[in-house]
Order: C-alpha cells, then sequence, then structure tokens
C-alpha cells in the first residue's frame, strides 16, 4: 500500500486545519462539529464548537474563560494516549508552551502528521516539557521566525528586574506578560531567583493564576493588587496584562517602571514603540534555534509553516533540501507585534 | 565598551529627556577618562572612522549568514547594526557543518534529548573538518546549535553556560571603548574587517550592537549633540551654552574639557581661527500666533530657497587667513566651492544662503541642485553655475563675537561689513518694509512686487525675526519664525507601501504614490513620487492596516496595495516645487512631499492626472 498523500489527511480550509476522513478541525477559527484545541489561548481555543477533544488542562482552562457550556460535549485526552477517529488515529503530546498544551499527532495509512500548536523547546517550570515526537510532516508556527530572535536565558532577564527593582525601591514594577503560562512563568522564575515577597497580581489574571496553584505549581505568595494603597506597592513587582500596562490602571503605581515579557523584546525597536523601559526577553515560543532545531530533529522531510514569519523559515528548510511551504492560516496570532497587542490573549 | 554599551542600551529605551540627561552624567561622572570623552565624541557625531563603513560590515554578515534570511531580518528590524548584532553567529568559524553531514536522528523522546544529540554530532564534526568553512550552498540537514551562548532554545536549565562570553577558548576581555576607538583610527583598511570580526566575536549582543552603531556613525538613540553637551556642562553646574561656544575648538576625547569641567583645569579656549558656530533655527508660524505678536518688535526678510551656510574667515597667528564654508550642522563643506573663497577676504562669520546667481538674477533650487553633494568641482560647473552667498546675520568680526547683541545692532553691523568686503559675489539680503501684518501677508502673496523683483522665484516665504533677539544656537522660542509659502497640493493614489525604519520598523509608513495618465489601455497610474511623513500616529495605524488588508502582491520589502479606479486609498499628497527628471518614468520629480490628509471620502478614479503637475511644472519653469 502507497502511504497517503499528507494533504489527503489535513487540509487548511478557512476554518482551519480540517481532517477529512477523520471528521474534525484541530483549533478552528469558526465554530465546527468536532475540534481537537491543541492549547487554551484563545486564538487557538473558540467557544461554540459541537464536540471538544483536549488535554484535562485545556478543557479546564476554556471553561474557566467562556463558561460551562463553552462546547456541546467534551472529551479529555491524556499525553501519549490514542484515539480512532474514523480512519485516522490521532494521539496529543506535550508542546511546552503553556500548562496543558499540545502538539496533535494524526496518523493514517503509514503517514503521520503532527500539528505542533504553538511550542517551545525552551525549560518552562510550570507546565511539561516539549515533547519531540516523529513525523513525516511536521506543522510548525513561525512566530519567532527569523534569526534575529535568540530568546537567552530566562534567568539572566529576571536578574535585570529583580535589579532594577533593587536599584528602585521607590517605584513600582509593571510586568506586562501574557495572562496565561505567561504570567505564571514569569513567577515561577522569579520565585527560583530567590525573591520571595509578595507578587501582585491584576484582576485578569486572578482566575487563571489560581488554577495554576491548584495544579500543584508552586508560585509563592500572590496578592490582588486592587485596593493596595498606592504607598505600600512601592518597591513591588506587579503582573498585568499588557495592554493595562499603558492605561490609565497604572496611576495607581508610584512612578511605575514599564517592563514586558515577550520575545518581541529581543527587537529594540519594538520595545521602543510600546514605551517599555525594561524589555524581558522570555518567550513561550521557541526562537529561531529552536523552531531550526526542532524541524530538524523531528525527521520529517516535509515541512508546512503557519502564523508568523513564514517567509524566513520556508526558505531555511527548503535550503536543507526539506519540502516546505506556507499554510496560509488566518487567525492566528498576527504578522506583528501591533496586531498582536491589540488582541490581549494571542499571546507573544 | 561594556559600559558604553550599557549606557546606548538603556538611553534606547528612555523616553524622558531628564532622565536621559541624568543616565547620561552619571556615566561621564562615573567612568575614567579617555573613555568617556570617546562616548561624548561618538554621542555628539564628532567621531568618524574612515575604514569603517556599512558596507564593510554587511560584508561580514554576508559571509557569514543566508543573504535571503538577512535581507528578510533587516526589513523586519530595520536597523543594519541590531540586525547583525542579533544575527551574529556565536563563535561562526568553529559550528558550521559541511555539506553531506548526516542529519542527526530524531529522538522518539525529550525536545533536549535530539538537540543534545544534534550539538553532540556538531562537536564532533568541528573537530574534524576545517574552521574555516563557509555556509553550504547544498542542501543539507544541518542542525544550528541551541545549546551554546544566548540561546534559549535546547531547554537546558539554567546551568551557567549561558553566562560564559560566547567565544572563544581563552575568553579574551571585551575590548574598551578607548582600545576600540584608537584601534579603528589606526588600522588599516585591509586589517579591518578581521579586527571587527574579532570584537564581534567577543561581545554579547549588546556590545556588538553597540560597536556596530559606533563604526557606522549613526547612533540613532534620540541622543541630540546638544543634549550629550548639556549632560556633560551639568557635571561641572555650567550652563551648555557655555560649552556650545568652546566647543569647535574641542576634540575626543575632550581631557581639557573634563578637566575644566571638574574643577582641575582652567576654561578650554577656542584657538580655531575659523570656528564653526552653532547655527539659530527658526519654528514656522501659524496663523494663530500673530495675535501676539507686535509687528513692530519685528524684521522681515525674504526667505531664499537655498542652502544654509557659515562662511568664516579668520587670521592663523601667522597672519594667514584662513577660510572655511560650514553647512548647518557644521559640516565642512569648503572644498565643494572653491569659488566662492575669495569673496571672503575680511575677517568675519557669516550666516547666509548660498544660491546660484545667473545674469543677476537667482536661479531656482532646482539649478542649485548641480552644486551639492559633487566630490570634485570642474571649471565648467563653476562657471555654468556661478555660486553666490546672500548674507543675513554676522555673528562675529575682526574684534569680538557678536552673538550677545540683539539682531537690530548685528544687522547694522553686517550692512556695514558688506559694503567694506565690497564683493560682487557677496550681497546682503534685502529686509521687506511692513507696518502690519497684512502688509507682509500682502508681500508674502507677491513677492515679485514687493521688493524681490527678478529673484522672486528663488523665495519660498518669509523670515521674522526679533529686533532683540540674541544669536541663540538651536531653535529657541518665540525669537525666529519663518512663514512659508503654502504648498502644492495634489490627490494622488497609494500604489507601493515599504516598511519604515528605526522607530517605525514594523509600520507600512513609507509610500508610493500615482496619479492617471493615458496608457495603451485606457488610464493607468504611474507613480509621481513617494513620502514617509505628514501624518500624524494615528493616520499612520490607519495607513498601516489599509496596507495589510489590500495588499495584492509581495515583492521582497515591498507591498503592492491596490489601486484601481473604485477601489485604493487616495492621499492628498503636499509638495514644494516640481522639476523634470528622467529617472522617473512619470518625469517629474517632487520637491519635499508630504502626506497632508487621507482622502478616505474620495474614490481613486477622482484623483489627479499627471497633465496636472505638467501644467504646474512649467508654469514654475516660467516663474
Amino acid at each position: 500500500m502507497t502511504p497517503m498523500r499528507p494533504q489527503d489527511i489535513l487540509l487548511p480550509v478557512p476554518s482551519g486545519l480540517c481532517c477529512k476522513s477523520g471528521g474534525f478541525h484541530i483549533d478552528p477559527v469558526r465554530p465546527v462539529e468536532r475540534a481537537l484545541i491543541t492549547h487554551g489561548h484563545s486564538d487557538h481555543a473558540r467557544a461554540g464548537h459541537g464536540a471538544v477533544l483536549a488535554t484535562q488542562e485545556t478543557l479546564d482552562i476554556m471553561r474557566l474563560r467562556y463558561g460551562e457550556n463553552f462546547a456541546g460535549t467534551t472529551q479529555a485526552i491524556r499525553y501519549g494516549e490514542e484515539i480512532k477517529l474514523g480512519d485516522v488515529t490521532v494521539s496529543f503530546h506535550p508542546a511546552g508552551h503553556v500548562l496543558g498544551s499540545a502538539q496533535i499527532k494524526v496518523s493514517s495509512g503509514g503517514t503521520c502528521i503532527v500539528a505542533s500548536g504553538d511550542y517551545k523547546d525552551a525549560r518552562d517550570p510550570t507546565c511539561a516539557p516539549f515533547e519531540l515526537v516523529q513525523c513525516d510532516v511536521f506543522i510548525t508556527e513561525a512566530t519567532f521566525g527569523l534569526p534575529v530572535f535568540r530568546h537567552g536565558d530566562t534567568a539572566l532577564e529576571v536578574n535585570k528586574l529583580l535589579a532594577s527593582v533593587a536599584l528602585f525601591p521607590d517605584r513600582a514594577h509593571l510586568v506586562g506578560a501574557y495572562s496565561l503560562g505567561k504570567a505564571q512563568r514569569v513567577i515561577a522564575l522569579i520565585r527560583e531567583a530567590g525573591y520571595d515577597q509578595p507578587i501582585y497580581l491584576h484582576g485578569a489574571m486572578e482566575k487563571i493564576t489560581r488554577y495554576y496553584q491548584e495544579k500543584g505549581i508552586p508560585l509563592g505568595e500572590l496578592r490582588p493588587v486592587k485596593g493596595v494603597k498606592k504607598a505600600e506597592l512601592a518597591g513591588t513587582i506587579t503582573l498585568a496584562p499588557p495592554s493595562a500596562t499603558s492605561d490609565l490602571w497604572t496611576r495607581r503605581f508610584p512612578d511605575p517602571v514599564t517592563a514586558f515579557a515577550s520575545g518581541w523584546m529581543r527587537v529594540r525597536a519594538r520595545a521602543r514603540q510600546r514605551g517599555v523601559e525594561l524589555p524581558l526577553v522570555i518567550s513561550d515560543h521557541a526562537d529561531w534555534d529552536g523552531l531550526t532545531a526542532t524541524i530538524a530533529a523531528t525527521g520529517a522531510g516535509e515541512v508546512w509553516v503557519t502564523h508568523g514569519q513564514e517567509d524566513a523559515l520556508v526558505h531555511w528548510c527548503q535550503s536543507k533540501g526539506l519540502a516546505a511551504r506556507p499554510l496560509d492560516l488566518v487567525g492566528y496570532g498576527d504578522e506583528e507585534e501591533s496586531e498582536v497587542a491589540a488582541t490581549e490573549e494571542s499571546e507573544a | 565598551m561594556n559600559r558604553f554599551a550599557e549606557l546606548l542600551d538603556r538611553l534606547a529605551y528612555e523616553p524622558g529627556r531628564n532622565n536621559k540627561l541624568r543616565l547620561l552624567t552619571s556615566y561621564f561622572r562615573e567612568v575614567e577618562d579617555p573613555d568617556r570623552g570617546y562616548a561624548l565624541g561618538a554621542l555628539t557625531g564628532a567621531l568618524s572612522f574612515k575604514h569603517a563603513k556599512p558596507a564593510l560590515i554587511r560584508d561580514l554578515i554576508a559571509a557569514r549568514t543566508d543573504p535571503v534570511l538577512f535581507a528578510l531580518s533587516y526589513d523586519y528590524v530595520g536597523d543594519l547594526s541590531e540586525t547583525v548584532a542579533l544575527m551574529w553567529p556565536r563563535g561562526a568559524p568553529h559550528q558550521q557543518l559541511v555539506s553531506g553531514h548526516p542529519p542527526p536522528h530524531p529522538s522518539p523522546t525529550r525536545g533536549e534529548e535530539a538537540q543534545l544529540r544534534a550539538e553532540l554530532a556538531l562537536q564532533a564534526t568541528s573537530t574534524t573538518y576545517s574552521t574555516s568553512v563557509l555556509p553550504s550552498e547544498h542542501p543539507a540537514l544541518t542542525v544550528p546549535s541551541p545549546l551554546v551562548g544566548e540561546g534559549q532554545g535546547g531547554g537546558s536549565p539554567t546551568d551557567g553556560l549561558s553566562n560564559q562570553p560566547p567565544s572563544g577558548h581563552n575568553n579574551p576581555p571585551p575590548p574598551t571603548l578607548t582600545e576600540v576607538v584608537i584601534t579603528l583610527r589606526t588600522l588599516g583598511k585591509t586589517e579591518m574587517p578581521k579586527q571587527l570580526a574579532r570584537w564581534l566575536d567577543e561581545l554579547d549582543e549588546t556590545g556588538r550592537w553597540a560597536l556596530l552603531k559606533l563604526v557606522t556613525g549613526a547612533l540613532r538613540i534620540g541622543i541630540s549633540a546638544r543634549l550629550a553637551k548639556t549632560a556633560a556642562a551639568a557635571l561641572g553646574d555650567k550652563d551648555p551654552h557655555e560649552v556650545e561656544l568652546i566647543w569647535p575648538g574641542l576634540a575626543p576625547p575632550y581631557l581639557d574639557l573634563f578637566a575644566w569641567l571638574e574643577g582641575r583645569g582652567d576654561k578650554p579656549v577656542n584657538r580655531d581661527p575659523a570656528p564653526f558656530r552653532p547655527v539659530m533655527l527658526a519654528h514656522a508660524v501659524e496663523d494663530s500666533d500673530f495675535a501676539n505678536m507686535d509687528a513692530t518688535d519685528y524684521i522681515a526678510e525674504w526667505k531664499w530657497d537655498g542652502i544654509r551656510v557659515q562662511a568664516v574667515s579668520g587670521r592663523e597667528a601667522d597672519g594667514r587667513m584662513v577660510t572655511r564654508l560650514y553647512s548647518r550642522s557644521g559640516e565642512d563643506i569648503t572644498a565643494s566651492f572653491p569659488d566662492l573663497l575669495p569673496s571672503l577676504h575680511l575677517p568675519g562669520a557669516l550666516d547666509g544662503e548660498l544660491l546660484v546667481v545667473r545674469d543677476h538674477r537667482v536661479q531656482s533650487f532646482n539649478v542649485l541642485q548641480q552644486r551639492l553633494n559633487r566630490k570634485t568641482v570642474s571649471p565648467k560647473l563653476m562657471k555654468e553655475y556661478p555660486i553666490h552667498l546672500r548674507a543675513y546675520d554676522l555673528l562675529g568680526d575682526e574684534e569680538s563675537d557678536l552673538r550677545e547683541l540683539p539682531f537690530e545692532e548685528r544687522r547694522a553691523k553686517l550692512e556695514g561689513f558688506i559694503q567694506r568686503l565690497d564683493d560682487p559675489r557677496v550681497d546682503l539680503s534685502p529686509t521687506i518694509a511692513f507696518a502690519t501684518w497684512d502688509e507682509l501677508r500682502a508681500a508674502r502673496a507677491n513677492p515679485a512686487s514687493a521688493g524681490a523683483g527678478d529673484d522672486a522665484e528663488a523665495v519660498e516665504g518669509v523670515m521674522l525675526k526679533r529686533r532683540d533677539a540674541l544669536y541663540l544656537p538651536g531653535r529657541p522660542k518665540g525669537q525666529w519664525w519663518k512663514w512659508k509659502h503654502d504648498p502644492h497640493i495634489i490627490d494622488a493614489v497609494l500604489m507601493y507601501a515599504q516598511r519604515g525604519h528605526g522607530k517605525r520598523s514594523s509600520y507600512y509608513s513609507d509610500y508610493t504614490f500615482g496619479v492617471w495618465t493615458a496608457g495603451e489601455a485606457g488610464d493607468q497610474l504611474v507613480p509621481v513620487g513617494k513620502a514617509y511623513f505628514g501624518f500624524t500616529d494615528e493616520e499612520l495605524l490607519q495607513i498601516d492596516r489599509f496596507v495589510r488588508r489590500n495588499t495584492t502582491e509581495k515583492f521582497g520589502p515591498v507591498r503592492h496595495v491596490v489601486h484601481e479606479p473604485e477601489q485604493g486609498l487616495v492621499l492628498e499628497v503636499a509638495f514644494e516645487g516640481l522639476q523634470k527628471s528622467p529617472r522617473h518614468k512619470s518625469g517629474i520629480a517632487m520637491r519635499f512631499p508630504r502626506i497632508n490628509r487621507l482622502r478616505w471620502d474620495k474614490p481613486p478614479r477622482d484623483a489627479d492626472r499627471l497633465e496636472t503637475l505638467e501644467r504646474m511644472l512649467k508654469s514654475e519653469a516660467a516663474g
């Protein structure tokens, strides 16, 4: 039997990646009958599908965000567990992106495709580490798909923050971080660096952060910032959604230093455009070296590249003798930070 | 170099002027001579290196990276130094693979294990193969080394490895700023590439970025020379104006300046017989400003459409006369205008406009342009484009510095000076008689009949100067005003857009626009210009969004934006003038075009036609 052609298994359509023979879509951007969801960020996990298959954590996060009735029915799947849907077999594997995030492996007729969703191969104390899955076709994101993006050691970035806190004991430090994943990771990294003071939270991140703590991830003492007196916030660290750090909301803080934890902070102009004084290069996406190393290590002979800087990564694959093409999927992240910033949750 | 790099990095993110000053002053206080002096030189643009040019840096990166990836990265980052600093391969020569190396076997388990294996494979290769292999052109699956240096990829815990300097087995200490400056100045052209590469290998990302900024001479971190001097002055609680006055006689690393500022030495004396004096600039006047301005307080002159220059003559100690021409930014442009020098035979410092005068008539800026940016000046060029200085201020004469005098008194001294000079190539910019703003408005509307006569074509408006204005460097408020002619305006259609640079590097902010003309298949748009300013920040966001949503094709960094009769964006473009240009398809080039307004209301078919511009050009030429 000749192996199936990959495009017979998964096909990009306007509503997302569609698997006809399995009767499902992966991370659909419009309501569909059956959806497989890689992770809980709102550009991948949307409400209103008939049936949703995802990890327990992703289902929990969707419930926290959209309420009990976010889907008709739900089914939880464990990492590594195999499920047969129509003619195809699917399994979920850790993507290392945020808590519960998964790559989805789809196999049929001897051909295996891995849709990696968003992923990172860097260390993250708040979620299961990325698992490399061998495949014939690897679908990769390209958020940081340019060789200028090398994220560096997160411990050094956190040290920069703590040094600034020590240098300006009269000022508050506001750290912009996406509320699912990035915020909890930054807190965990701050704790690893030995900072044991209470850390303050913007209201928008309380629920998700509490969920992380319930899942047994130690984050130390956290306090809501709401209702705390201005003077008491001198010398403290507060985490907030990035959009809030340039908002009237910041007036409750004494002479705040604005930080932003994101892979975009690697490029100076990005930080300046946002008025960020303390850029922290901490990303939940693989950097260029991570993307290229991962692609190479999957053993895939064909690579489909989506959301981000497709051109460069496609070029790199081709120069290494790999078949590669951009997948014109819309609705994930967006090409530029300016647009990412507009939708707070399409994390970077 | 590290302290300097850190300073530049912090300044780059600091929006507030006072905080910038604080950062600069504390740097000058904490850092030793001569490092701080070279830093001051870099910040004021006083350092330049003959053999270190952007082209050299492009060559270095081209030899180490894929050209397509570099082009995409540069387009994204929008800054050469930063792109190269970010992309520079760590320990480059040691980690490149040769073609034909088999790909590492994928690991079925954790990503980091697979990468660890990939890295081990790399290490094995690097000992076997030559260390100077260029990136392979043959398709071969190679894996970068995610675990080394700054890379976060690889899932490696913070193990201290990544804190180490990125390359070199002996970890040489990064160079000091002084070492870098001295080396760049003394090193020959042929040794330069190797030296730069060595430094780039030794420095971290911020260090590489700062080094490249220094080498290319374009810091562009929002620090003006004036601000840097102000910060230095604050070191000794001096008025920045005092530093400005002695500045032209100083040179990096400014040991005498810092000694004076710290109270360890005398005030440096400017011994240059023909120094540049920082120029005084005007604000654009708005209609609403006149309500608070009294006409009797002001003297008016024509605003000439030429090149602002400072012509300085002075005597050396031995009596020899030295004459120099400076641009308004202080660049020495003497060599481009040898034909003017004999006319400047009296000691003094004139502020004026450089013009071309033929048959007693001032020519338009288009004509003057033939004399600009020339490396060699032929006798033919000098004959066909005779250069002329029209003076409007006298900053100093044989006896004294006149800048502390009110303008009215300087003007009287200027008139005497021009009379004594008695040279046909240097004349006085006439004043315009007026008693009320309305009279001046009428003169501005019709310069030819208000005294400018045949020279009216080279008039681009009116200058207003307070009678009591001292000559202050920079753009002091309420002293000098420029009141320009209203610009020409046309409606054009957006055709192509390109990302901007620097602060705007992620936005589509450079626009090519066109107007309609008859083509073989009916009306078509022909590009007539390019503009990248004039719009507000809010409008920039709107155009950027429009470009992203209406791109029909991409050519590298250029986006082809929809421009059909019924579909597209009409831009109201303002410009100062037109000239014939064989280089442009339309045959026309605009001066100083900018986006005046966005015409969302107007369908592209109603935009202007090329014939309209051609008519404007004809009437301009007719003068």
